[in-house]
């Protein structure tokens, strides 16, 4: 295998490095790929889709065709990690622990069977063992917030500084990872459930792809925003700005709850009892 | 409406998949007909679609209303259009078809399920309908990553099986997306009509060259084209039967029309047929190909991985009459195409319902399968004739025209192959009846009541197999209006 | 001497970027361990990602936001080509998803063999 691997490495790799001798240089800006298709979405995005962004307006509305299938892609994987791993009964163990909040006494109770009841003053711990930081947990939980804030910057600033829906998205779904991470699962899961995880993951790609059916109810063509100026009091231009918008508010919440999914059944083996 | 029809032919499947996932989770007794009423609604379209361009030529869509190269068009010309409709007619009879099959095996997550399907026949609808190199990418993830997943059900060693496919198509994928990247950096454009007519006049570059090269192999790979088909008979053999049934007709067919879109519309016939005299050395390795996969579905013993492996021959013929470089050959390989759509899907479909009611598939235990499941083994009967190519159904004259195009073009060694191919087909399912028919257990001397599969499973059945005698009835009609005028001009 | 650094200066991100490849695609080849074929994938996904974007830079020339104030004059060779990017991060995204749902495969594939080594598996399919 060593041998046959490192045969198409070579004969791979010398193919495409000959091909490369008839490139552009490095840099070129008369190359055929920056004089032939983008100049106009450089000189055209202010007036055709007031979006200062170049990349957000291609993105989302030159090409937002593609952008809608690639939100569709992510949907998609996390429907496939949900079906693949989700184990509906419960992990089997013989021993639970618990640990008293107040003075971090820990208790072994040996009974078979899924899951003990929560206990006051006991919390439910991880099977694997792991230290009370009181430090970690205080931090993030001051975090969260503020990185929540921080992602729906991204996502509604998108249209004048690098950023959009996906990084706004993953953002947002870091930000309960850290939960999950920092206390443990149960609380994640607490805060957001998998029935509202799934809920929001369908409402994001369905915000898109209703946007673009609205625009060809209203009789345009598909993911055409200019007929939002129909039923919104902007003219055609912002009415695009307007739909870039609400395509990336809907890329945002899919993207997070995708990201939520598959952190939750990839840590927790399926079960979505205990993670990292 | 009828102008937003392709559209709709990609973007109701899609909203039907979100809905289905959505009733999965609020009220499941849903799933099913969410699903049904949103294919049915694009089998319409597509038919209709198909029917609007026999009538008034190539069919443009713009969408967000960007012109051609700044934002993303569909064209739907013939070749389009028909396999179009084939593809969404195979959905809509296997959405019907696997119902109890899904219900038994995947209740608790059927939402996700139906959902994954349905995003699996956006993609390869997607796929056929696209005017952008770009988008194809896209569209052919989709398909493929539901694919991986909706494999990896079935249990045992489909994990495992899927793997290996996740490993290979992801391959196939990205030298795809390279070449893609290649020609994007020599010409600056993404639309395929735009980069047909700048391709004319950089015949002779080497970086075109190696794209081309790049990208066939890609598409190769992911067609499970000999010798690079490892992925195949495992994936599909060991994916549970109602994704197998909806995976194997569609997805190496879809792969198989990329192959002749771009090698006919993309980089032309003089480009693609005169390269490097590649033309002849691809119909020798085809012929290669047909010989080696009918001497790996002769050496199965399993039946479901026997019509697994008869799929890589199908695949090895589409390749080699593409790259006949005539027309015979030509026609011959999109009639095949849109034949062996329907063909994969009868005899999938006859096998899946044996797996219902028999649950062991082994030769010995087959036996008085006539007189149980007459409907199944008839359909099976019908689908095994087509493969072999007996006249009036259609393979045969697909096979005809494969023929005609091979001895036009001198290729004598493909027809020999064909003829092989044809008479180890023959040989193969002969087996198979012999011994539903004969039997060689001791149970074959009592007299069998008939014990069909449920009727969800065997009328769809029988009207793909009605359709492909049917099929066969017509192809002088289909042929000549639909797809003689898909071929190229350069195409002699 | 001079053509040849001329041309290593022009050419040499992008055979940087096919070496990285082609390391990625040996890891997926010949690599036993289905978790290292899982990062070699990885790597080659992200090596061509690195290709394209790599494709977009114009010498002398900004991000492609247009700068406030300077919205009546714009010049095309003043901002960088955004269309490759536009496709990379379309093909982050499924890059991300591919490596989910392998990921996804690798444990349900570990919950069955107890392995993660393919020939420990392959020999115990063998055997059983």
């Amino acid at each position: 295998m060593r041998i046959l691997g490192i045969l198409v490495c070579v004969a791979t790799g010398a193919m495409l490095i000959w091909a490369s001798g008839e490139f552009p240089p490095w840099g070129d800006p008369n190359s055929p790929a920056s004089l032939h298709v983008s100049p106009r979405y450089i000189e055209k995005t202010m007036e055709e889709t007031s979006v200062p962004n170049a990349v957000t307006s291609v993105l989302a509305d030159y090409r937002g065709y593609d952008t809608m299938f690639e939100t569709t892609v992510i949907f998609a994987a996390g429907v496939s990690c949900f079906m693949l791993l989700r184990l509906f009964s419960g992990r089997e163990r013989s021993s639970h622990h618990y640990r008293h909040i107040l003075t971090g006494l820990t208790l072994r109770v040996r009974r078979k069977g899924k899951q003990l009841p929560e206990l006051e003053e006991f919390e439910p711990m991880d099977s694997l063992w792991t230290p009370y930081d009181l430090i970690l947990r205080t931090l993030c939980r001051f975090l969260i917030p503020f990185i929540q804030l921080f992602a729906l910057y991204v996502i509604a600033h998108g249209h004048h500084s690098p950023g959009g829906g996906f990084q706004g998205g993953v953002i947002l779904g870091a930000s309960m990872i850290l939960l999950a991470i920092s206390q443990d699962m149960r609380s994640a899961l607490r805060r957001i459930r998998e029935r509202t995880l799934a809920i929001f993951s369908v409402a994001g790609v369905a915000i898109y792809a209703g946007t673009g059916a609205l625009c060809l109810i209203l009789g345009s063509n598909f993911l055409d925003y200019a007929a939002l100026s129909r039923i919104f009091p902007v003219d055609p231009v912002g009415a695009r700005s307007l739909g870039i918008f609400l395509v990336e508010v809907g890329v945002g919440i899919a993207v997070m709850a995708t990201m939520i999914v598959i952190y939750h059944n990839l840590a927790s083996e399926g079960f979505l009892d205990e993670g990292l | 409406m009828t102008s937003h029809l392709p559209a709709l032919v990609v973007t109701v499947p899609l909203l039907t998949a979100f809905a289905a996932f959505a009733a999965g989770w609020l009220r499941p007794k849903l799933c099913f007909p969410v699903g049904l009423t949103g294919l049915g609604i694009t089998a319409i379209s597509s038919i209709w679609l198909l029917a609007e361009v026999l009538e008034a030529g190539t069919v443009t869509y713009e969408l967000g209303r960007w012109p051609a190269p700044w934002g993303i068009v569909y064209v739907v010309d013939r070749l389009n259009g028909v396999v179009l409709a084939a593809i969404s007619l195979c959905a809509f009879i296997q959405w019907i078809s696997s119902r109890a099959s899904v219900k038994s095996q995947f209740s608790d997550r059927i939402g996700a399920f139906y959902g994954l399907e349905l995003l699996f026949v956006t993609g390869v609808m997607g796929i056929t309908v696209t005017g952008d190199a770009f988008n194809l990418y896209v569209l052919l993830e989709i398909a493929s990553i539901t694919a991986y997943a909706l494999i990896a059900m079935g249990g045992g060693r489909a994990p495992l099986s899927s793997l290996n496919y996740v490993f290979m198509g992801t391959i196939g994928a990205c030298f795809y997306l390279l070449g893609v990247g290649y020609l994007y950096i020599m010409t600056g454009s993404l639309n395929m009509a735009d980069l047909a007519s700048i391709l004319q006049g950089m015949r002779s570059s080497q970086a075109i060259l190696v794209a081309f090269v790049i990208i066939i192999v890609g598409v190769w790979l992911k067609m499970g084209f000999f010798p690079l088909h490892g992925w195949l008979p495992n994936a599909y053999t060991h994916a549970p039967w109602p994704a197998t049934t909806l995976i194997a007709p569609l997805m190496t067919k879809v792969m198989a029309y990329v192959m002749m879109r771009l090698v006919l519309f993309l980089f032309g016939p003089e480009y693609s047929f005169g390269v490097l005299g590649l033309k002849d050395v691809v119909v020798w390795w085809a012929s290669l190909a047909v010989v080696a996969g009918s001497v790996i579905a002769l050496s199965q013993k399993d039946l479901k991985r026997m019509i697994t492996c008869i799929i890589l021959i199908e695949i090895a013929y589409m390749v080699g009459g593409t790259f006949l470089g005539n027309r015979s050959g030509t026609t011959g390989a999109i009639f095949h195409l849109v034949n062996d759509v329907f063909m994969t899907l009868c005899v999938f479909l006859a096998v899946s319902s044996l797996a219902f009611r028999q649950r062991e598939l082994d030769m010995d235990t087959m036996e008085g399968l006539f007189s149980e499941m007459p409907f199944t083994m008839g359909a099976l009967v019908t689908g095994a004739l087509s493969i072999v190519g007996v006249p009036p159904t259609c393979g045969f004259f697909s096979k005809w025209l494969l023929l005609k195009g091979a001895l036009e073009a001198g290729h004598y060694e493909f027809m020999v192959a064909l003829i092989l191919s044809s008479l180890v087909c023959l040989v193969l399912f002969f087996r198979v009846f012999e011994a539903a028919y004969f039997g060689h257990g001791e149970r074959s001397h009592g007299h069998h009541r008939m014990r069909e599969a449920p009727l969800g499973m065997v009328v769809p059945l029988l009207v793909v197999a009605i359709g492909i005698v049917a099929l066969g009835l017509m192809s002088g009609e289909v042929i000549s209006s639909i797809i003689e005028p898909a071929l190229p001009r350069g195409v002699l | 001497m001079d053509r040849i650094l001329e041309v290593v200066i022009a050419k040499y991100n992008y055979w940087i970027y096919i070496v990285l490849m082609m390391i990625g695609l040996y890891g997926v080849i010949a690599k036993n361990n289905l978790v290292k074929k899982i990062v070699g994938m990885s790597i080659f996904q992200t090596a061509i990602i690195l290709f394209f974007i790599s494709m977009g830079m114009k010498k002398g020339a900004t991000i492609p936001i247009i700068i406030h104030g300077q919205e009546a004059s714009v010049m095309a060779s003043d901002y960088i080509n955004p269309l490759p990017h536009v496709l990379m991060l379309t093909a982050i995204v499924v890059a991300v998803s591919t490596l989910g749902v392998a990921l996804a495969l690798a444990v349900k594939i570990h919950k069955e063999f107890d392995t993660l080594e393919e020939d420990e598996i392959l020999e115990k399919i063998r055997k059983s």
